[in-house]
């Protein structure tokens, strides 16, 4: 596998003016023309803007500027976050060519913090699915293996990372959708806290839900993008308020002295090969001084249900505003109704259509007790379960994906083989926890495995630490050729 | 005193009234373009206006004071509230949600009390998000049916509402137009609104059904277009008495959304209220609960002008007229009794204070045209006998032409003298000898005799004489 | 074939969420949709009558902002964006029988 310049080393470079960010710039485009005709990782590549981005970092520098901490890093960002005047179409016919009036708070953030933006990354339509098959402009393919899925929703920044064609990336975490990808592209990827991450113009599928997050090559640059993007944002009514820690200060602590949880009672349904690779993490944990504690969370096995009750549930009300009217897809009727109807029924994909139906359902008169009143329910039960695991223990470790990447439609037959993916990433959305993907060996036919760790509320720099040593040793364990 | 009863043909009429306010506050509910009426269409838009992609509301701390101010004002108990959204898919609303509250609103279980006396619930006070404008082309005079197509202003999508609810306490039109008015007037006491019904700024939709009194309550249908205090009145009997004829006739009363037409004096059907669509309500999640701490709800309550109901009281207390008379509430109403405490304060007299300021300051509003002190003359100088009420009318009216002045000196210009009781006594005596038909008959009981006695008296006297003491004298002489 | 769900459900339910459907689709999503609801019968005999629903992860409260106005989007801009627009509003075909 290739080894491409991480976030850090660029920004340390070109801050101390030892690389310049438009040859750094050139040499990612360069990757992109050779590989994303067949990767499709983007659905805009944005070389003139980020070109002029550079040499505006470069010029920086040259008058002695400092361009932030993310200086002339080139970043991917999922196609559901919006960027000022660029279309950002949530892979959907039904926003296509729509260009937002104004940017996010992240992209702004990224911005300030002198990254170079190469492009807007594809994704399974409205984040809806854990292949990218589900985009309406062609699904992208995973880098390791062209003829396997990146995972998604957020498989296009997974793959542009994978790929090279950008050191840093950002996608949105619902269900899983940055971790499961994560894992099945072999690098790091990120669900923060619920509320750490301004969620303005981060175009919306489930609001209790959604998260921004990184993908990185390393646990290091994860610790680097966090500390850029996450804070405090007043236009976010659900933003959190407290202070950021300092994210890098614990990555290179070890885990001596940790507890390390084991759920007992997680689902089945993780590959032998995946099992494989997290039974080794715990070892590789333990060997380096931490405490295996086995803790239950009986919960966790409703976790699917619950997430497909509230997330359609909140989606199936976010998803009205494209009604034709005011941007995006317009298709003409006699009345207004008529319009709604024929234009969502053109510009929604299939798995979107489906789940904006379960999510009005569920919440319809008559059946609003049977599920979105039980699902939440549910929810409270897992956060009550995850707490009494965070009482025994400091993080807990499982797979992030039931299995390495797999066949292009190989699991649309039915939906719900799909949504088996999320099996392990769903429940820390419902509960705003915290949650990291570490790429940790290969398995089958050498597809890199990803583990999970997840840590309580606000709880990322003890993630971070624990990540961070299983980055160590999974190095350790390639160098000594255990695959 | 207003009637709170009416029946027809042994039914009453049970309504309760929706009335949605705008609060004046500088930007809209929850996002910071300006709450401003009558700009360009669509200039006041932001993301959260314009329901785009990626937006994320943030509530207005002004809107919440507002809205609890509103509550206090009525009684409520003000407590912890969630917002949720109604979902439902209309041109002006750009979310295709309305977010509003429903199950915890901020204000419950109030009550507004009428000049009449009667009590009318108050079941809640919410906050909630208005809609935008649509201007239909192309139909008859602007309606929706017939139109060739609609065009959408956003610039009121957004701007903060709170919706009263009344219980169906309401038993008359004019009970009803009563309710309406001392809101407005609670509304713009407490500069909640400057709530104005012909701008949209207050808006009334009335909940009406009939039945036989001590009977359960009938099917009510909605009546919505209700554009004046009058409408009010109109539309609510309107519909009691369509309700009660189809009742007679053995039908039965759909429930359903009507819609008043003004212009020909009645309701017709918008839809059926079981078309109506499923709002599928549930907590908003872009928002998180509102808990006002009690220290804000008792500074936003110290901090409530006294309302108009305490005024009348206090005005009527210290006047010995009824709280419900025309002066009390007219004066309240304009604003101008604070005014006439200061004439008070003054040195004057509030009683013919407020005879004045009931006729003479009829089209003014709260700022007195005149300082307390020279209407306090004026009436020290009434009460003293020397001047009589007509003389003092005329002088009362050189005072606001020229703005202000001395009121003694204005009468001694136009020679005004009280006359005294014995040259008073002198008169009637004068009088009853040159009108002895006149005097007979009045002595007799015939009352509008008296007319032609007093009219001489005024004559003989070029107008100086104080007609009501001429009318006392001759009623001790009878 | 679930029996949770028939067809008819599903047509009110495309109406509410204002979705055109063909037969053959709604015949699908009446599969797929009732499927679906199978899978969640995990949750039917549990009892959670003693737990309180929980709809957001947060323990924040009374987030709200001053009464300040701060500058608008481009009029020009944002209408541009619009399907259809007319007069500087946006235009739709006409609005029959529908609200609530």
């Amino acid at each position: 596998m290739a080894r491409f310049s991480t976030a850090s080393e660029i920004a340390s470079g070109v801050r101390s003016g030892s690389l310049k960010a438009s040859d750094v710039l050139e040499r990612h485009l360069a990757e992109i023309d050779a590989r994303e005709p067949e990767i499709h990782a983007f659905n805009l590549v944005m070389a003139t803007s980020a070109r002029e981005r550079a040499a505006a970092v470069d010029a920086m520098v040259a008058n002695g500027v400092d361009p932030g901490p993310l200086a002339g890093v080139p970043v991917a960002l999922k196609d559901n976050m919006c960027t000022s005047g660029v279309p950002t179409t949530c892979s959907s016919k039904i926003l296509d060519g729509w260009k937002p009036p104004y940017d996010g708070t992240v992209v702004s953030l990224l911005r300030q913090a002198g990254a170079v933006v190469v492009g807007k990354t594809n994704l399974d339509e409205f984040a809806m699915g854990s292949s990218t098959e589900n985009s309406a402009f062609g699904p992208t393919r995973n880098p390791l293996d062209t003829d396997l899925v990146p995972g998604g929703s957020s498989g296009g920044s997974a793959a542009a990372v994978a790929a090279g064609f950008s050191a840093l990336s950002f996608g949105s975490d619902t269900g899983g959708s940055i971790r499961q990808p994560a894992a099945l592209c072999g690098v790091v990827g990120v669900k923060p806290t619920y509320g750490r991450v301004s969620r303005y113009g981060l175009i919306a599928f489930a609001s209790s839900l959604d998260q921004i997050g990184p993908f990185t090559h390393t646990v290091a640059d994860a610790a680097l993008a966090m500390q850029v993007v996450c804070g405090h944002d007043p236009h976010d009514s659900t933003s959190i308020p407290d202070p950021l820690p300092d994210y890098s200060e614990l990555l290179d602590r070890g885990v001596e002295g940790l507890k390390v949880g084991r759920i007992t009672d997680l689902p089945e349904g993780a590959d032998a090969d995946v099992a494989e690779r997290v039974e080794q993490a715990f070892e590789v944990l333990a060997a380096n001084g931490a405490t295996i504690v086995d803790v239950e969370v009986p919960a966790f096995t409703y976790g699917l249900t619950a997430y497909y009750i509230i997330a359609p549930a909140e989606a199936s009300s976010n998803l009205a505003r494209y009604d034709g009217v005011r941007y995006g897809l317009r298709v003409d009727a006699p009345d207004t109704n008529a319009m709604y109807s024929a234009t969502r029924a053109a510009g929604f994909g299939d798995e979107v259509k489906r789940r904006i139906l379960l999510g009005t359902y569920a919440l319809s008169a008559g059946y609003y007790d049977a599920y979105y009143g039980k699902a939440l329910r549910i929810r409270r039960l897992m956060a009550q379960d995850f707490a009494n695991a965070y009482q025994q223990a400091d993080v807990l470790l499982t797979p992030s994906s039931p299995s390495v990447a797999f066949p292009f439609g190989s699991k649309t037959a039915d939906p719900f083989a799909m949504y088996l993916c999320d099996t392990y990433t769903i429940p820390s959305n419902l509960t705003g926890e915290p949650g990291i993907s570490v790429p940790f060996g290969t398995g089958l036919d050498g597809l890199p495995v990803g583990v999970q760790v997840l840590a309580p509320a606000l709880g990322e720099p003890l993630m971070l630490q624990v990540a961070a040593e299983l980055e160590r040793a999974a190095v350790t364990l390639e160098k000594r050729g255990a695959s | 005193m207003s009637e709170t009863s009416w029946t027809q043909g042994g039914y009453e009429m049970v309504v309760g009234l929706e009335v949605h306010v705008e609060l004046a506050t500088e930007t809209k509910l929850f996002s910071a373009s300006p709450n401003r009426f009558g700009d360009e269409p669509n200039t006041n838009i932001d993301p959260v206006t314009l329901g785009l992609p990626g937006a994320l509301p943030v509530l207005n701390r002004r809107a919440v004071e507002l809205a609890m101010r509103i509550g206090l004002a009525l009684n409520c108990t003000v407590q912890p509230c969630t917002f949720a959204r109604k979902n439902y898919f209309y041109p002006d609303m750009p979310t295709s949600y309305q977010i509003s509250q429903y199950e915890d609103p901020i204000n419950i279980d109030g009550w507004l009390d009428l000049p009449d006396g009667s009590r009318v619930g108050i079941e809640r006070a919410h906050i909630e998000q208005d809609a935008g404008k649509s201007t239909h082309v192309g139909g008859g005079e602007g309606r929706v049916h017939g139109a060739e197509h609609s065009l959408i202003d956003l610039n009121r999508a957004g701007v903060p509402l709170v919706e009263i609810v009344s219980r169906p306490d309401i038993r008359s039109p004019e009970q009803a137009r009563a309710y309406v008015n001392e809101l407005r007037a609670i509304l713009l006491a407490i500069g909640a609104s400057d709530a104005k019904m012909e701008e949209g700024s207050m808006r009334v939709d009335a909940n009406v059904s009939v039945r036989r009194p001590g009977t359960e309550l009938g099917t009510r249908c909605e009546i919505k277009n209700v554009n004046s205090v009058r409408s009010v009145g109109r539309a609510i009997e309107y519909e009691a008495k369509r309700q009660i004829l189809m009742l007679d006739a053995g039908e039965s009363i759909r429930q359903q959304t009507r819609h008043w037409d003004e212009g020909e004096g009645r309701t017709h059907t918008l839809r059926d209220k079981e078309d109506a669509d499923d709002y599928r309500y549930f907590l908003e999640p872009d928002l998180v609960p509102l808990v006002p701490s009690a220290e804000w709800i008792e500074e936003i309550r110290a901090g409530l002008p006294m309302l108009p109901a305490a005024r009348r009281t206090r005005l009527a207390e210290q006047t010995g007229l009824a709280t419900d008379s025309e002066a009390i509430g007219s004066i309240v109403d304009r604003g101008q009794d604070d005014y006439a405490f200061a004439v008070q304060a003054a040195g004057g007299d509030l009683g013919r204070a407020v005879v004045h300021l009931k006729e003479a300051f009829a089209e003014m509003g709260a700022e007195p045209i005149l300082r307390a002190e020279d209407l306090a003359r004026l009436t020290t100088l009434e009460v003293e006998g020397k001047l009589t009420a007509t003389q003092a009318k005329t002088v009362l009216a050189e005072l606001i032409a020229q703005g202000g002045g001395d009121a003694a000196s204005i009468a001694a210009d136009k020679g005004f003298e009280a006359m005294d009781t014995s040259e008073l006594e002198a008169m009637v005596d004068e009088a009853i000898a040159a009108q002895p038909d006149a005097w007979e008959k009045f002595r007799a009981g015939e009352r509008k005799a008296i007319g032609s006695l007093v009219g001489h008296i005024m004559k003989a006297s070029r107008g100086q004489a104080d007609g009501k003491l001429v009318t006392e004298i001759l009623n001790a002489r009878k | 074939m679930s029996d949770r769900l028939t067809n008819d459900v599903v047509v009110k339910v495309a109406r509410l969420a204002r979705l055109d459907l063909t037969a053959a689709e709604i015949e699908r999503a009446t599969e797929k949709l009732g499927d679906m609801l199978d899978h969640f019968a995990d949750i039917d005999a549990l009892d959670l009558s003693a737990i309180e629903p929980m709809n957001q992860p947060l323990p924040i409260v009374n987030v709200m902002r001053d009464d300040v106005v701060q500058p608008c989007l481009d009029h020009d801009e944002v209408l541009a964006s619009a399907p259809q627009s007319e007069d500087g509003r946006f235009r739709v075909p006409p609005i029959i029988g529908i609200q609530g």
